[in-house]
């Protein structure tokens, strides 16, 4: 049985139709992509799935729970790790999981157990005695993660869960996350700006306009891009673009000076486009499509493009001057 | 039923947990009320002079003192709903397994009792300004200033649960809390002012809290007697309701009522914001 069941899922808010009739399900177990530009209906599915949200009309199960008339059951059910942080920074490490497992009816047993257990794992035991406020942006998400694990969720929400982090960082807190589920069945829900991370999906879901306009594994979504990308800069990009559609019926993009085309069997297309084309080349680079390419390919936008780190980084730095 | 248990008491005990994290909180909802104490009680004594009964300016004013200190303590149940929102610690208390009710009343429960707490520690300087504490009256106090702490912590987060930034808040607050104190009768009867002020701080519910505690700390005669005037006229000291001069279980019926308004008023605009 599925862990979540979307059937139909709507959210209007006034004239705006911000999720359109969403429908889709996450295995028990499963890493799930949930991937879309800025304002295409990510939050708002979410925020529905984990009952912040009334829908406008549909259903949507989470572990065999309606969310809007069984919430108090569902909130039980599910973990969340918030973009931006949820933690009291007046208290301490320990101070805010307490709240946690009380506000969750965790029996004081468990509650110690657990504690140890995920604070040694996130290596944080040291520092629980700490305020949070003492803590750095890594250790702030490592903390929501463990949390977020307490009462012994079946699904974890990861919404943008290494945002702001340097790599190494999102590395290991990476290694966290799939260790915790292969050692406990973790379903995971996840949205993120990084490709590389949406890498770590089973499958993945690309929401643009309210709709989903793919699901698949990430391997099936790259074939479906439709062959290799090679990318050209030469002095004339028009003619490039030119000779492309017109002697091989292809279809290039130009995008920051350099023209972009996807061509089936690129390794022999490659040898071939030289030695035909006439004017200079400046590069010409080879390779897989990437998810970039697939989300490109499917919103017409690059998932970068956005302002969405420079804004939370911004933020970050507001709240921490003001505190 | 268990999820609004459970959400009254966990939050309100986180609320005690901050207060006891972050002490600059408590100086500062101290020092308010002391400098007012101190700067009027030396300012005024003087030319006040003797309230019959014996009782000097310091005195009349100081349950007005320990009233304000549990009215800035409670106001800041709104400010804690409005830095939750702020510092997302509100979306972590929003999605745990907790009622909407249970929520807002234990927002209001843990900011009565930190207002609780500190109304007590103001206790100890009444031997200081001439006024002596018994067991008897702390019994009286503490269930009145906790009935005036639940009414004001409703006034604060009705306001707070539409509020999005501190600052505004903090404005409004500012707003609120000036007129809140000053048309109270903390500093002068309510009864000698022209009828129109009369009228404003007969709606405000701080009038009566500082009406019970004056009488808990003065005896009954600060209510239906009279201060002297020059030229011989009398007026009141005490809160006077209908012709009916007000004692101090009334004036906590009064309070309770009106904070029973808003902290309905308050659940209902939370639930209604926050799904």
């Amino acid at each position: 049985m599925p862990i979540i069941e979307v059937d139909n899922l709507s959210k209007q808010f006034g004239e705006i139709k911000a999720v359109d009739g969403v429908s889709f399900k996450v295995e028990e177990g499963e890493v799930f992509g949930f991937l879309g530009p800025n304002g295409a209906g990510k939050t708002t599915t979410i925020n529905m799935l984990c009952t912040l949200l009334r829908p406008t009309s549909g259903q949507a199960r989470v572990a065999g729970l309606d969310v809007i008339k069984d919430k108090n059951d569902v909130r039980r059910a599910i973990g969340l790790v918030f973009q931006e942080t949820t933690l009291d920074d007046y208290l301490t490490a320990e101070q805010n999981i307490l709240f946690h497992a009380l506000a969750y009816a965790v029996p004081s047993e468990v509650r110690k157990q657990r504690t140890k257990e995920l604070l040694t794992l996130m290596e944080l035991w040291e520092r629980r005695k700490s305020k949070i406020r003492t803590y750095s942006g890594g250790m702030k998400r490592r903390l929501e993660i463990a949390r977020g694990l307490v009462h012994l969720p079946r699904v974890l929400f990861l919404d943008e869960p290494t945002l702001g982090l340097d790599p190494q960082t999102r590395n290991r807190i990476w290694e966290y996350i799939l260790d915790l589920r292969e050692k406990q069945g973790l379903t995971i829900f996840l949205t993120t700006h990084y490709m590389d991370e949406a890498e770590h999906s089973d499958r993945i879901a690309v929401i643009d306009h309210g709709k989903i306009v793919a699901l698949n594994t990430p391997d099936s979504l790259k074939d479906q891009v439709g062959g290799d990308v090679l990318t050209i800069s030469s002095d004339n990009n028009e003619l490039v673009e030119d000779e492309l559609r017109d002697k091989y019926g292809l279809v290039p993009e130009v995008n920051n000076g350099t023209v972009s085309v996807r061509v089936p069997g690129g390794e022999e297309f490659l040898p071939q486009f030289v030695r035909a084309y006439e004017g200079t080349l400046q590069s010409i680079g080879l390779r897989r499509p990437t998810l970039e390419d697939v989300f490109l390919h499917l919103t017409g936008r690059e998932i970068r493009d956005e302002k969405v780190d420079e804004r939370a980084l911004m933020r970050n730095a507001m709240r921490a001057r003001y505190r | 039923m268990s999820e609004t248990y459970r959400g009254i008491w966990v939050v309100a005990f986180r609320e005690l947990l901050r207060f006891v994290a972050d002490r600059s909180r408590m100086i500062s909802s101290f020092m308010f009320p002391l400098i007012f104490l101190v700067v009027f009680g030396a300012g005024f004594s003087r030319i006040v002079g003797r309230l019959e009964g014996d009782v000097n300016f310091i005195q009349f004013i100081y349950p007005g003192i320990i009233a304000m200190t549990v009215v800035m303590s409670s106001l800041f149940a709104g400010t804690s709903v409005v830095v939750d929102r702020e510092y997302g610690f509100l979306k972590e208390v929003l999605v745990a397994p907790l009622s909407r009710v249970g929520i807002i009343l234990g927002k209001a429960l843990g900011g009565s009792l930190t207002a609780l707490i500190q109304g007590t520690i103001m206790l100890a300087i009444a031997p200081l300004v001439g006024l002596s504490i018994s067991p008897l009256l702390v019994l009286q106090l503490l269930p009145t200033l906790l009935v005036l702490s639940l009414s004001l912590s409703g006034l604060g987060i009705l306001m707070a649960t539409r509020m999005r930034s501190q600052q505004g808040f903090q404005f409004l607050m500012q707003l609120m809390v000036f007129p809140l104190i000053f048309l109270s009768g903390v500093f002068f009867p309510v009864q000698g002012v022209p009828t129109w002020l009369q009228i404003v701080a007969k709606f405000n519910p701080l009038t009566y809290g500082v009406d019970a505690i004056r009488q808990i700390f003065l005896g009954p005669r600060a209510s239906g007697s009279v201060a002297e005037l020059p030229g011989n006229e009398t007026i009141s000291t005490g809160v006077i309701l209908f012709n009916h001069p007000m004692g101090i279980i009334e004036d906590v019926a009064v309070i309770g009522a009106i904070g029973a308004v808003l902290l309905l008023a308050g659940v209902w605009s939370f639930s209604r914001t926050e799904a």
